[in-house]
């Protein structure tokens, strides 16, 4: 088989997608370290300031994080069959996972073997977050907005975490308040340069 | 018809969901609960399933519900209507935005949102770290604190080999390899 051929990078992308499917315990950013690894470093893909384009891109718009990114990542190396394929290998783990537990769950939530290898999990998902968090860091434009925005964001979400606040969709606010502040300072410095 | 009336909502709820994961909770818990495929308690019990297995909830959640309402075909079509809209979206805007992406404005707002995505994982890594070792819930209301000495323990001992293995090999360690090991771990000593 041809390896740099169509059929072979669909093939390879579905296969990556399916372990990144298998092993996102947590949901959302919690696959976002094995994304990196995968597509970042291993397959080269894409780059860490893609990854975050990707982020952006997938929290602006509907659905799972994990299958935008899918589904965008599989279109940018091998067009609509590559986003089919990558976005069918993401949900194949899970599908195939629940659908088994379906017909056992209620036994399943006894098993202490499972709460204990869960936990264990739930901790070594906190060590991967702080690995995303300090190379996607690097990609960031290095600037005093930044800073600001960042903080903002953290503060905030922070305290509504905490305190439970129930606020409906607020990550999308945050989203569109960065959105915002990067289009007004993009009109700005644009003016700014005129003169 | 079943079939199409579980695709039907779990296209509504893809499409209506933003941020994904527990962001869809709420419009779940209209749509589902308020068609009797699931009760209440059954949701709770289910969000800890999930929380327990791979994979993103929106697929968890649309493949149970789907599986106990309709068996194999069921599961199909709700976790089909789930990913649609946004693989549907996602293409398109993929298709769009490649055009636009040299655009100042379009990168403009990109740099805005980069520091706002990495903060909300930061604070995603945060609230776990307090969810598993400083309280029992996740809200300083609704539990009194604790701390959980052999959880800490862990997350001292896997940050150690994390940072060894970079500062020894050059490279970041395989998450997937780090993940078994913590699960590993948590059998020793939490079983």
């Amino acid at each position: 088989m041809k390896k740099d051929g169509k059929f072979f990078q669909i093939l390879i992308l579905f296969l990556t997608f399916l372990k990144i499917g298998a092993f996102t315990f947590g949901g959302g950013y919690a696959m976002i370290p094995i994304i990196q690894k995968e597509v970042v470093e291993k397959r080269r893909w894409a780059t860490n300031a893609d990854i975050l384009e990707i982020l952006a891109i997938s929290e602006s718009t509907p659905g799972p994080i994990s299958v935008n990114a899918a589904t965008y990542i599989g279109f940018r190396v091998a067009g609509f069959w590559g986003s089919l394929f990558a976005t069918l290998g993401l949900a194949l783990p899970s599908f195939v996972i629940i659908f088994v537990i379906s017909f056992f769950y209620k036994t399943f939530m006894t098993w202490r073997i499972v709460q204990a290898a869960f936990k264990g999990l739930s901790i070594g998902v906190i060590i991967l977050l702080c690995m995303a968090v300090i190379k996607l860091k690097k990609s960031i434009p290095n600037s005093f907005l930044s800073v600001i925005l960042f903080v903002i964001t953290f503060v905030g979400m922070m305290l509504i975490n905490l305190f439970s606040w129930k606020i409906p969709s607020v990550t999308l606010i945050f989203i569109g308040f960065g959105l915002l502040v990067g289009i007004v300072t993009t009109a700005i410095t644009r003016k700014e340069k005129k003169k | 018809m079943i079939y199409f009336e579980l695709f039907y909502t779990f296209f509504l709820i893809g499409l209506f969901t933003f941020g994904g994961g527990y962001a869809m909770i709420p419009m779940i818990e209209d749509q589902i609960v308020g068609k009797g495929w699931m009760t209440d308690a059954q949701l709770t019990d289910f969000i800890a399933i999930s929380e327990t297995t791979p994979g993103p909830f929106a697929i968890n959640i649309s493949t149970f519900v789907g599986s106990q309402t309709g068996g194999i075909f069921g599961a199909i079509c709700s976790t089909i209507g789930v990913i649609l809209p946004s693989f549907i979206i996602i293409l398109l805007v993929a298709i769009i935005l490649s055009k636009f992406l040299k655009n100042r404005f379009v990168k403009g707002a990109l740099n805005g949102v980069k520091p706002v995505i990495v903060a909300l994982i930061a604070v995603t890594a945060v609230t776990f770290f307090i969810k598993t070792i400083l309280f029992s819930g996740n809200a300083i209301r609704s539990v009194p604190m604790y701390f959980d000495r052999a959880a800490f323990t862990l997350l001292f001992v896997l940050a150690s080999f994390a940072i060894i293995y970079k500062i020894n090999k050059k490279k970041s360690v395989n998450p997937i390899s780090l993940l078994l090991l913590s699960a590993f771990f948590g059998i020793v000593l939490f079983y």
